[in-house]
C-alpha cells in the first residue's frame, strides 16, 4: 500500500508578468493619447470660441430643435407601431395575396433610402397637388412636418414589422400547445403567453430602431424642418461658424448614450427572471 | 493629351459598352424618343444612369476601407491592453451615435476649413474645394467601420479559444494563425452580418447628395425640378436602390453558399 510519505514543499508564488511596453500597448497608449488631447484641444477651442451673443441667440433654438427632433421621432415611433401590427400579422398570414402585399411593403421600405422615401412623399406628392385639393388632401402635403411625420411612420412601421414577426416566431411551438392544452382561446394565448416573451426578444430591436429613427430623422432638416439639424444649419449658415455643428454632435451624442444606457438597464431589469 | 487622362477615357469608354442603361445593348434605348427617360438630350436617362453609377462606385470605394479599419478597431477591441480598447470604444461610441448626416457634414466642412488654413498658413490664396465624393468615402468610411467593428467583434466571439491555441500548438505565429485559422472562419460567421451593413451603406450613399454629388438621387432630384415630374423620378430612384438591394441579396446568397461548400460541416 503506497501512501503519500511527504508533501510537496511550498512553493514561491509565481513572478508577477512584467509589463512590458510591447506595440500593442504603445499603440493604445499613443491613440488614446490622441483621443484625449483632441478631446482637450476640442473643450479648449470650444471655450476660446464662447461667445455669449451666440449663444443666446442659438441656444434656444437648439433646444426647441430639439425637442421638435424629439417630437418627431416619438410620434412616428408610437403611429409606426400601430401600424406594424397589422403588417406582422399580414406577413405571417398563410394568404398569399396578404403575406405577399406586407411583403412587397416591408421590402420597399427597407430597400430604399429614408431620404428617398421622404422626397417621394414631400415633393412627389406635389405633383399632384391638384388632385389632392380636390380631395382635400393637400392641406396636410403641404406642410413639410406632415409629409415628415408620413414618411417617418411609413418606415419605422416596416422595421418594427419585422422585429414584431422576429419575436413573435421566435416564441416555441410548444408554448401555443401548451396554452392550448389548456384551454385558452386564441385571443388569451396571444395576450398572456405569446406576447410577454415575444416583447421581451423584441426589446433591444426596439431600442436600436428608436436610436435609428433619432439618427435618421436628421434628414428632415434637408426639406426645410427645422429640427436639431435644421437649427443647426441655419446657425451655420448664418456664422459659418463650426462649432454649431461641433454643438449638433454633443446633442445627438448625449441622447443616444442616454437612451442606449436607460434601454440597457430596461432590459437588465425585465429580463431578471432569466438570469441565473 | 496625358497618358492618365487618355487611359481614363478609355476605360470609360470601355465601361460604356457595357452600361445596361444608355449603352448598346442598354434597355433604355428601347423607349420611345419623347420619353423622360430615354437617353441623349430629350430624355434623363443617361443623367440617371451616371448618378447610379456614382451610387455604386461611392459604396464599392468605401467598403474596403471600411472593412479594414472595422478589422483592426475590432481587433483592438479584442485585446488585454485597457487603452487600446478605450480608444477603440470611443471611436465607435462617437460613429455609431452621430447622425450619419451629421458626420458627412462635419466631414466636409471641417475637411474644407481645414484645408483653407492649411492653405493659407501655406501662403497659398484659398480657393481650394473639397471633392464631395472624397468627403463622402471618408464619412461613409467612418460610419461602416464603426459598425462593421461590432459584427466582426461577436464573430470573433464566436471562434473558440481552442483554435487560437491550435494555431500556436502547430507553431504558427500569431499572425499566421490570424490569417489562415480565425480570419476564414470569421468571414463564415460575419458574413450576414456584413450583408446587412453593405444594405445599410447603400443606403446611406443617398444621404452623400446633399454635399452636392451627383449621384443617383441627385440626379433624379435636378430630372425631378426639371421636368416638374417629382413623383416619377424620386419613384426611380427608389427602384434604383431596390435594384442594387435585390442584386447585392442574390450575389450575397452566391457567397454564402460558396463559403458555406468551403467550410465543415458540424
Amino acid at each position: 500500500m503506497s501512501a503519500v510519505s511527504e508533501l510537496i514543499a511550498p512553493q514561491p508564488a509565481p513572478p508577477a508578468k512584467a509589463t512590458m511596453w510591447s506595440p500593442t500597448r504603445i499603440a493604445g497608449a499613443v491613440l488614446l493619447g490622441a483621443w484625449i488631447l483632441a478631446g482637450i484641444a476640442l473643450v479648449a477651442w470650444l471655450m476660446g470660441a464662447w461667445d455669449i451673443a451666440k449663444v443666446q441667440t442659438y441656444g434656444p433654438k437648439y433646444l426647441t430643435g430639439l425637442a421638435t427632433t424629439l417630437t418627431l421621432v416619438g410620434i412616428s415611433i408610437v403611429l409606426g407601431a400601430v401600424l406594424s401590427v397589422p403588417l406582422a400579422l399580414g406577413r405571417m398570414s398563410s394568404n398569399r395575396v396578404i403575406s405577399a402585399l406586407a411583403y412587397g411593403y416591408v421590402y420597399f421600405f427597407r430597400g430604399t433610402p429614408l431620404i428617398a422615401q421622404l422626397f417621394l412623399v414631400y415633393y412627389g406628392f406635389g405633383t399632384y397637388r391638384n388632385e389632392l385639393e380636390a380631395l382635400g388632401l393637400w392641406v396636410f402635403f403641404r406642410d413639410a412636418w406632415n409629409c415628415a411625420l408620413l414618411a417617418f411612420t411609413l418606415n419605422t412601421a416596416a422595421y418594427q414589422a419585422e422585429i414584431l414577426r422576429g419575436a413573435i416566431e421566435s416564441v416555441s411551438h410548444g408554448q401555443h400547445e401548451g396554452a392550448k392544452a389548456l384551454g385558452l382561446t386564441p385571443f388569451q394565448t396571444f395576450h398572456r403567453i405569446i406576447l410577454p416573451q415575444a416583447m421581451i426578444v423584441a426589446l433591444r430591436p426596439y431600442g436600436n430602431e428608436i436610436i435609428l429613427m433619432i439618427k435618421g430623422s436628421a434628414i428632415v432638416a434637408i426639406v426645410t424642418v427645422f429640427d436639431l439639424m435644421g437649427e443647426t444649419r441655419r446657425a451655420y449658415s448664418r456664422t459659418f461658424d463650426f462649432q454649431t455643428y461641433i454643438w449638433a454632435a454633443v446633442f445627438y451624442l448625449v441622447i443616444v448614450e442616454t437612451l442606449r444606457n436607460i434601454w440597457a438597464k430596461l432590459e437588465q431589469r425585465l429580463t431578471r427572471h432569466l438570469k441565473r | 493629351m496625358e497618358p492618365t487622362a487618355s487611359l481614363g477615357v478609355q476605360l470609360y469608354s470601355l465601361m460604356s459598352l457595357f452600361d445596361p442603361f444608355c449603352g448598346p445593348v442598354g434597355f433604355l434605348n428601347l423607349l420611345p424618343d419623347g420619353s423622360l427617360m430615354s437617353c441623349g438630350d430629350t430624355g434623363w436617362g443617361d443623367e440617371v444612369a451616371r448618378g447610379f453609377f456614382v451610387t455604386v462606385t461611392l459604396a464599392l470605394c468605401t467598403l474596403p476601407i471600411g472593412l479594414t479599419i472595422g478589422l483592426f478597431l475590432s481587433l483592438a477591441q479584442q485585446t488585454e491592453v485597457r487603452s487600446l480598447r478605450m480608444a477603440a470604444n470611443i471611436y465607435t461610441t462617437i460613429f455609431r451615435g452621430l447622425p450619419e448626416l451629421l458626420t458627412i457634414f462635419m466631414i466636409y466642412f471641417g475637411l474644407q476649413i481645414a484645408v483653407r488654413e492649411a492653405a493659407l498658413a501655406l501662403g497659398y490664396a484659398s480657393g481650394f474645394d473639397i471633392n464631395s465624393f472624397v468627403a463622402g468615402v471618408i464619412a461613409l468610411s467612418l460610419v461602416f467601420s464603426a459598425y462593421a467593428s461590432e459584427v466582426l467583434s461577436s464573430a470573433f466571439k464566436a471562434i473558440p479559444k481552442g483554435q487560437y491555441e491550435a494555431g500556436y500548438a502547430l507553431g504558427l505565429r500569431p499572425g499566421k494563425t490570424m490569417r489562415l485559422i480565425i480570419l476564414p472562419q470569421l468571414v463564415r460567421i460575419a458574413l450576414p452580418g456584413l450583408g446587412n451593413l453593405w444594405m445599410i451603406l447603400i443606403k446611406d450613399t443617398a444621404l452623400i447628395s446633399v454635399i452636392g454629388l451627383g449621384d443617383t438621387l441627385r440626379q433624379t432630384g435636378i430630372a425631378a425640378k426639371v421636368t416638374k415630374e417629382a413623383f416619377f423620378f424620386y419613384g426611380i430612384a427608389c427602384l434604383l436602390f431596390l435594384g442594387i438591394a435585390m442584386a447585392s441579396s442574390i450575389v450575397f446568397s452566391k457567397i454564402e453558399t460558396s463559403v458555406r461548400r468551403s467550410g465543415v460541416n458540424r
